[in-house]
């Protein structure tokens, strides 16, 4: 509490003082070193023998204003896969993760399948699991075989869910045992103290790595064009092939990276609210 | 007899922590269980609550032997209250969530009398206005205070209370003793774990001393704390007197 009274004394002035200037020139120095080193990049590229070239072919103004529109409606539907796949994902990684850390003989099997299932898409390439599902699953000739789309869906599901899985299992483990005793103590069971007590705090403690997980989902979901559905890169895609210039590749790249800003603040902010939480914790 | 404790023994790998250990408390009856670090204070709280499953005896509650295998756990641990060195209030609910998480969720009782009953116990120990804050917020020996009101809203017929004073500054374990020593006026039957032999001298109708996961001497804390009989107690309070804890 400060008394109203109180003036900083003539040595704390000077070190305020002295504090001031030093951040003045701190930020005047920052600036002139990227202003620096902005140009140089500058230079470097525009001044490169095939900067022409390069300009003409991937920066064609009048390609980007043609190709945006189908782009962003194929865009539209990389968003909609986005929140079902993270949804799913997130469900399912938790599922497995809480399958793995039941104990006793009964669970022997769940067990050991919800291991064999984190070791193997962890370990499979996306694009495989893609071609897989997406290819392989209708040549079974099923009746009532979803389309394309929503066995590309599937495989993102399955590949991030083995991901998010361990993400939740870490979390689980971080819990420190005292806390199931305490929550045992009150007579609370196995699902009771790790529904009320355990994954609350699991899931406070890796958000900021779940969140992580979900932005290179959000990435990962342009993939679902190799299975043929027409999304943001396939129509960039298209309509490089149409034009035989890769323009509408930088406009989906740009779409993608805006479209991943807002979940990489909330990362951030969440990461860093955590780490406070950490540090102003006892 | 509340508790009864015959020839339990748990080891921990080679480590014989109790060794054929047997105690008997009484209804209302407060025993007091002092020793030197690993003698098996600790281990004998957890065992009653059933945390750690014994290698041999048995232990009774009310006559009814709980640590047969066919029994329910979580059945005979509503009937017991544990209070932990360190608190172990969880972080992420307010002290009113705390308190009632057992009450709703274990007893099935209605949120608002959980609730109401919660607030009258705060009340009691003069921590009304911290309900709705969340346990990083208070001092350790307040969130001691809540630990211990967690444990008797669910109306527990045995209390246990592992060196509840351990984890705490010196000027904050008045305000925890001064709570264990009301519930003894209110006749709560209690088992204490305590490195505060005052305390023990004060509260306790008995005093047991654990020495080698054996109770080697107990009787009224006049005379285990002031003429003990056995030399190994002797040898264990002057150690105490040396460190000015007596």
């Amino acid at each position: 509490m400060t008394s109203e009274l109180y003036r900083p004394s003539s040595i704390q002035q000077e070190r305020i003082a002295y504090r001031r200037g030093k951040a003045i020139r701190s930020v005047l120095l920052a600036a002139l070193s990227t202003a620096m080193v902005g140009t140089l990049l500058g230079l470097l590229i525009t001044g490169a023998p095939g900067w022409q070239r390069v300009r003409q072919s991937f920066f064609d103004p009048h390609i980007a204003r043609q190709f945006l529109p189908a782009i962003l409606q194929g865009l539209w539907l990389n968003i909609r896969m986005l929140v079902v796949c993270a949804l799913c994902a997130l469900a399912l990684g938790l599922l497995v993760a809480v399958l793995r850390t039941l104990r006793g003989p009964v669970f022997f099997p769940v067990r050991a399948l919800a291991t064999l299932y984190t070791y193997s898409f962890r370990g499979l390439p996306l694009i495989i699991v893609i071609y897989l599902f997406a290819f392989g699953i209708p040549g079974l000739r099923l009746q009532g075989t979803p389309n394309v789309t929503v066995l590309g869906g599937a495989a993102i599901v399955i590949t991030y869910g083995a991901y998010l899985a361990e993400v939740f299992r870490a979390g689980i483990e971080s819990v420190h045992p005292s806390q199931i005793a305490a929550a045992r103590s009150l007579g609370l069971g196995y699902r009771q103290a790790m529904r009320f007590v355990v994954l609350p705090q699991a899931v406070r403690r890796v958000a900021p790595p779940l969140l992580n997980d979900t932005v290179a989902l959000q990435k990962d979901v342009g993939l679902i064009s190799l299975a043929g559905p027409i999304d943001a890169i396939r129509a960039a895609q298209i309509g490089v092939a149409q034009t035989a210039n890769f323009t509408p590749y930088v406009v989906a790249a740009v779409l993608f990276v805006l479209l991943a800003l807002p979940l990489i603040g909330i990362t951030d902010w969440v990461t860093l609210r955590a780490a406070r939480r950490q540090n102003a914790g006892a | 007899m509340v508790l009864s404790c015959h020839d339990v023994r748990k080891t921990f790998g080679a480590n014989v922590v109790l060794d054929g250990l047997s105690l008997d408390v009484g209804e209302h009856e407060v025993v007091a269980l002092i020793g030197a670090s690993g003698s098996g204070k600790s281990t004998l709280l957890r065992c009653v609550n059933l945390l750690a499953e014994i290698d041999d005896g048995t232990i009774s509650l009310d006559g009814e032997d709980i640590t047969d295998p066919k029994i329910n756990p979580d059945r005979v641990r509503q009937k017991i209250g544990l209070v932990f060195q360190s608190f172990n209030l969880f972080p992420h609910m307010t002290v009113l969530d705390n308190i009632t998480l057992a009450p709703v969720r274990v007893h099935r009782r209605p949120a608002a009398e959980a609730k109401e009953q919660a607030l009258e116990w705060l009340t009691r120990v003069g921590l009304a206005d911290k309900a709705g804050s969340y346990p990083d917020r208070l001092s350790g020996g307040q969130q001691q205070r809540v630990a211990i009101v967690r444990a008797l809203v669910n109306s527990p017929r045995l209390l246990l209370l592992d060196e509840v004073t351990s984890a705490l500054d010196p000027e904050l374990v008045g305000e925890v003793l001064t709570m264990i020593r009301d519930l003894k006026g209110d006749g709560m039957t209690m088992v204490l774990a305590t490195h505060e032999m005052g305390f023990a001298r004060q509260v306790a109708d008995r005093v047991a001393f654990l020495d080698r996961g054996r109770v080697l001497e107990q009787g009224p804390p006049e005379q285990v704390l002031g003429a003990p009989t056995e030399a190994r107690t002797r040898q264990f309070l002057a150690r105490i007197i040396e460190a000015g804890r007596l």
